[in-house]
């Protein structure tokens, strides 16, 4: 790593820390205004969600799919371009997920599962890259075309499950056929989270040694910088951005598919509950570094993982740790402001002395 | 055709009656993201500003009993949201379009928070204008009753459509927005002017969720929008920046919301989910339709990045 | 000023909610663990304050946090996810929970693998399908608000003057099916002519579309209808806004709609405070408690005005056939709308036939969706 390199990641690291520090004091004065006492409120923040093996889990349980919708937004981003479509990437990945699993039976459990977490990773990265096409070579304006998306993925799986895929066994619950009971996956060693932790880990530090070791990383982030530039430099920018967005995608898929093999077992409405919409905020807060996400992921989910603690101690309605995020959301972006200002982080302030 | 039974003219009744209830927070939200990129600036954050809108509007009705009370709170509170999105996007090297994401999670969370008081109570409905006074029709006329609002919102489109082209405030608003460079040149405040472009379309916005607590469903619960405020900022851009083209785009919006449950009512129940996507089916065929790779699109501002 | 604002209920709650929150605000954090003997955990799928399905368990909590020695703690808007297992641990771990409520259907694969890793904790579920080799610390209750739907379907179909009524139902599930099956039926016992619009919304909770699916019904001409939402309050509303007739459902809301109100059909969860109170004595509880007006586990609202005593009479006087066990909801000759005979001549479901119930994905003769 260069002095420059380091120097870069001591800023960003000493800003979010900021910008964390300065989101806390004003929630603190949120509660505070509602009656509340705010080191009371730190405290059952920090007991929910990681002083307890039983909060840790909740935390990376909470963590394990925003590191994948995260990826959703951040890959893409490198390239230039702005994808929310995480939510539907992620229903489609689990939708595949099934429509694979059920033809599995009687498969050996790690290729049974490897192929479908394929084909859900396959699913969501050619729904973000048909996005990332419709960018390239018709003009359309991939934020608002991944937002329709999303609707449009939500509206056909609550469709299938209703009809064509539908286990009418399952009383309870509008639900797509199961996969096999022998391809579920379990929990990880040690902690009671699933796997699917893990392989977002995984997943966040491939794509981290991809987008900043490799020629390829190197290409997206000058296309991300400075599309002329690119063009200029001969890069293949509709391949490139073509590949980010596929990337992204099968990141978010493979979180529907582990939504399907290790929690759920079918496709449901409960594929939709706003995982897409968080890992945008995780991207941002990791300021797009796949590294970053696994970290933001975990603080997230944390904040997530407390909230109902505060709900039990406070009474403090659920909606409070939507508040938290949002806050921490504005104070995150307003902080990159912040970049280059601070003369200690600049190679220049230490060449003098 | 007294009453009873209208077939298939009942759908096409509900369709038109639907459209017209659907569409005013489409309309208003549009409008007011009309405002807000045409000086350069892309609010996605107006679903918050809506739903915040129709949580504060519809507590000051219950709390005051007066709901053009709420309509006027709505509009502040979104006024308000918006101003912080301004503040932020002011700062150098930060993403609009990520500035409205959080703040459409913090308004929607704020709003949320505050509303859990007033899901239970009742509040006064904004008053009807009754149009279909000349129809025998139980339906027509019902079809036809109006908000205020409503003819609020078109007359505003009408205006605004004028105001952007004739006036000088509509120039300083379209320079800001196609080209920083122009607007420096001419003296132009450009941070002044895109605070005010964003606060009025929050302003817009807010009002626009009043409507949807106040009027048409005329509750509040925590389900209330369902991406209202994003689609409408889809809206704009298949409306071309044009109030007026807002206004038709609207209509067709809320004639396509409410086409799935008219079709329901007459029997043909197959499909609904994928009935219920239409508005959203719709919007992305005619983007990619309307778009081209080589130029922005027709009436874009040159500054704002979603048309890029 | 405030015409019909705050309802009594919703008053009364506000001022628990300030009185709650200040109380709350004192205490230090790990107070409310220990404030009573044994701590119940509630678990909700909604927003608890939502006029509706998770307002009428909260209705059982408010009861049960006011029985002697217990105190709850609730958590609301929790997903059907992996979440759901992590809140259970954390109630039980954190808060000492000795009985955990999981109103949500999606709870059930949760709650069983929670039950086998905490066999001293009791859990209850709403959907009641607890079976033979099920955990034996689970419970499973659920009443048939079938039955009181055809309470309201014989009001419907008295008071009809079109004879065509309406149901919006959110999901198409076994329940839904029959709730609109005894709605039909009873409103076809008044009146064989009868028909019923059927419309599925797709969505638990969508304003929106419930409003304008209710305005969809009466521009076909209906005048009574019925909402199986989470909420019904919005359809109840507009239903009454155009002038026609309502019916209600989960709790008691005659209050949204003054003029057009009929009756409503409500749960009685009141056997959750049984379970905790068998709990606590150590006494036998059952795995499975499913029921209607004969056990209690199901209301009716009261009549609106718009009721006369002659339908009243005749309403109480089915009510009372299924308390005596006299009326059997179905009965043949019974066809569904498709024209397939589902019951022959003289064939006929007990009530309390729960296997026959969760296998309904027909709607009756006389239902058009």
């Amino acid at each position: 790593m260069t002095g420059t390199g380091f120097m870069n990641t001591m800023e960003a690291v000493a800003i979010n820390a900021a910008a964390f520090v300065i989101t806390m004091v004003l929630f603190g004065l949120y509660v505070t205004w509602l009656g509340h006492n705010p080191l009371d409120v730190y405290y059952v923040l920090w007991l929910g969600s990681f002083a307890r093996q039983i909060s840790i889990e909740s935390t990376l349980t909470n963590a394990a799919p925003l590191m994948l919708t995260a990826l959703c937004t951040a890959i893409p981003a490198r390239a230039g371009l702005l994808v929310i479509g995480g939510e539907g990437a992620l229903v489609v990945g689990g939708v595949a997920t099934v429509l694979v699993g059920v033809l599995l039976s009687g498969a050996p459990f790690l290729v049974g599962v490897t192929l479908m977490s394929l084909a859900g990773a396959i699913a969501g990265g050619l729904w973000i890259a048909f996005a990332g096409a419709l960018r390239q070579y018709r003009g359309v304006n991939e934020t608002i075309s991944t937002l329709l998306l999303n609707y449009i993925a939500i509206a056909v799986m609550y469709h299938l499950i209703t009809g064509p895929i539908r286990d009418w066994e399952r009383v309870l619950k509008t639900s797509s056929w199961s996969i096999p009971e022998e391809l579920r996956v379990g929990a990880l060693p040690l902690v009671d989270v699933h796997w699917g932790l893990a392989v977002g880990i995984v997943t966040c530090l491939i794509l981290y040694v991809v987008m900043r070791k490799t020629t390829f990383g190197f290409g997206v982030d000058v296309l991300g910088g400075n599309q002329r530039a690119a063009q200029m430099a001969g890069l293949p920018i509709n391949k490139m951005v073509l590949i980010c967005c596929f990337m992204g995608g099968a990141a978010a898929g493979l979180a529907g598919a582990f939504e399907v093999t290790a929690v759920h077992g079918f496709a449901s409405e409960s594929l939709v509950v706003g995982f897409g919409y968080a890992g945008i905020l995780v991207a941002f807060l990791s300021r797009q570094n796949p590294a970053a996400i696994i970290l933001m992921a975990i603080i997230l989910g944390g904040v997530a993982a407390s909230g109902g603690l505060l709900q039990r101690r406070f009474d403090l309605p659920d909606a409070t740790t939507q508040v938290l995020q949002g806050l921490l959301f504005m104070v995150v972006l307003a902080s990159n402001a912040a970049y280059g200002r601070l003369n200690i982080f600049q190679p220049a302030a230490w060449r003098t002395a | 055709m007294e009453g009873g039974d209208l077939g298939w003219w009942g759908v096409v009744i509900a369709v038109i009656g639907g459209a017209i209830r659907v569409s005013t927070p489409y309309l208003f939200v549009s409008l007011g993201e009309t405002l807000t990129e045409k000086s350069g600036r892309v609010n996605l954050g107006l679903e918050g500003v809506l739903v915040m809108g129709a949580m504060s509007g519809y507590g000051t009705a219950v709390i005051t009993g007066e709901p053009w009370l709420g309509v006027l709170v709505a509009g502040c509170a979104g006024a308000f949201l918006s101003l912080i999105h301004a503040l932020i996007c002011t700062l150098p090297r930060v993403n609009d379009i990520a500035v409205g994401i959080a703040l459409f999670i913090f308004g929607t969370g704020l709003a949320f928070f505050l509303g859990k008081p007033f899901i239970n109570p009742s509040a006064p409905r904004l008053p009807d204008l009754d149009l279909g006074w000349w129809s025998a029709s139980p339906q027509v006329q019902s079809a036809l009753q109006i908000n205020l609002l409503f003819l609020i919102g078109f007359t505003l489109a009408l205006f605004l459509a004028w105001a952007l082209k004739n006036t000088r405030w509509g120039l300083v608003l379209r320079t800001v927005g196609d080209s920083e460079e122009a607007a420096g040149a001419l003296g132009y405040n450009i941070a002044v002017v895109r605070i005010l472009g964003t606060v009025a379309g929050g302003f817009l916005a807010g009002v626009g969720g009043s409507y949807l607590s106040l009027y048409f469903p005329g509750t509040w619960n925590e389900g209330l929008s369902s991406g209202q405020g994003l689609m409408a900022v889809a809206l704009v851009i298949f409306a071309r920046w044009d109030p007026v083209r807002c206004f038709y785009a609207s209509l067709v919006f809320g004639g396509a919301t409410a086409l799935g449950p008219a079709l329901q009512s007459v029997g043909i129940t197959a499909n609904y989910y994928l009935y219920g996507a239409a508005p959203y089916f719709l919007t992305l065929a005619l983007l990619i339709y309307s778009s081209s790779p080589r130029k922005a699109l027709e009436g874009a501002p040159g500054e704002v990045s979603i048309s890029r | 000023m405030k015409p019909k604002m705050l309802s009594r209920r919703g008053f009364m709650r506000q001022g628990a909610n300030l009185v709650a929150a200040s109380a709350v605000a004192s205490s230090l954090p790990g107070m409310v663990a220990a404030m009573g003997n044994v701590t119940v955990g509630f678990i909700y799928v909604g927003p608890r304050q939502d006029f509706g399905w998770n307002q009428a368990h909260w209705d059982a909590a408010q009861k049960i946090a006011a029985m002697d020695g217990i105190s709850v703690v609730e958590q609301e808007n929790v997903p059907e996810t992996a979440e759901v297992e992590k809140v259970i641990q954390s109630m039980i771990e954190l808060d000492g929970a000795k009985v955990i409520f999981g109103t949500s259907f999606g709870y059930w694969d949760s709650l069983k693998a929670m039950a086998v890793k905490y066999p001293d904790v009791l859990f209850t579920h709403i959907g009641a399908i607890w079976k033979e080799g099920d955990p034996t610390n689970v419970i499973g209750y659920r009443g048939y608000t079938e039955e009181a739907h055809y309470l309201c379907g014989i009001a419907a179909g008295r008071m009809s003057k079109t004879g065509k009524i309406g149901f919006i139902g959110s999901k198409p599930l076994y329940f839904i099916y029959n709730n609109a099956n005894g709605f039909v039926l009873g409103a076809r016992s008044v009146n064989p002519e009868l028909t019923c619009n059927v419309v599925i919304t797709g969505d638990w909770n969508n304003p929106v579309k419930e409003a304008e699916t209710t305005n969809a019904l009466i521009d076909q001409g209906c005048d009574v209808i019925i909402a199986n939402v989470d909420s019904p309050k919005v359809s109840i509303e507009t239903a009454e806004a155009r002038g026609v007739y309502t019916c209600g459902y989960h709790s008691d809301l005659s209050s949204l709609a003054p003029n057009g109100f009929l009756t409503g059909a409500e749960w009685n969860w009141a056997s959750g405070a049984e379970f905790v109170q068998a709990f606590l004595n150590d006494d036998p509880y059952p795995n499975l408690k499913r029921g209607g007006f004969r056990e209690d586990m199901v209301a009716l609202s009261p009549f609106g005005d718009a009721v006369p005593q002659e339908v009243r009479d005749e309403v109480m006087a089915a009510k009372q056939g299924f308390i005596d066990d006299t009326l059997q909801l179905y009965t043949g000759p019974l066809f569904d709308n498709q024209g397939n005979q589902i019951l022959a001549e003289g064939e006929v479901k007990a009530n309390s036939d729960t296997p026959f119930k969760l296998g309904i994905d027909w709607w009756v003769e006389g239902t058009i969706g």
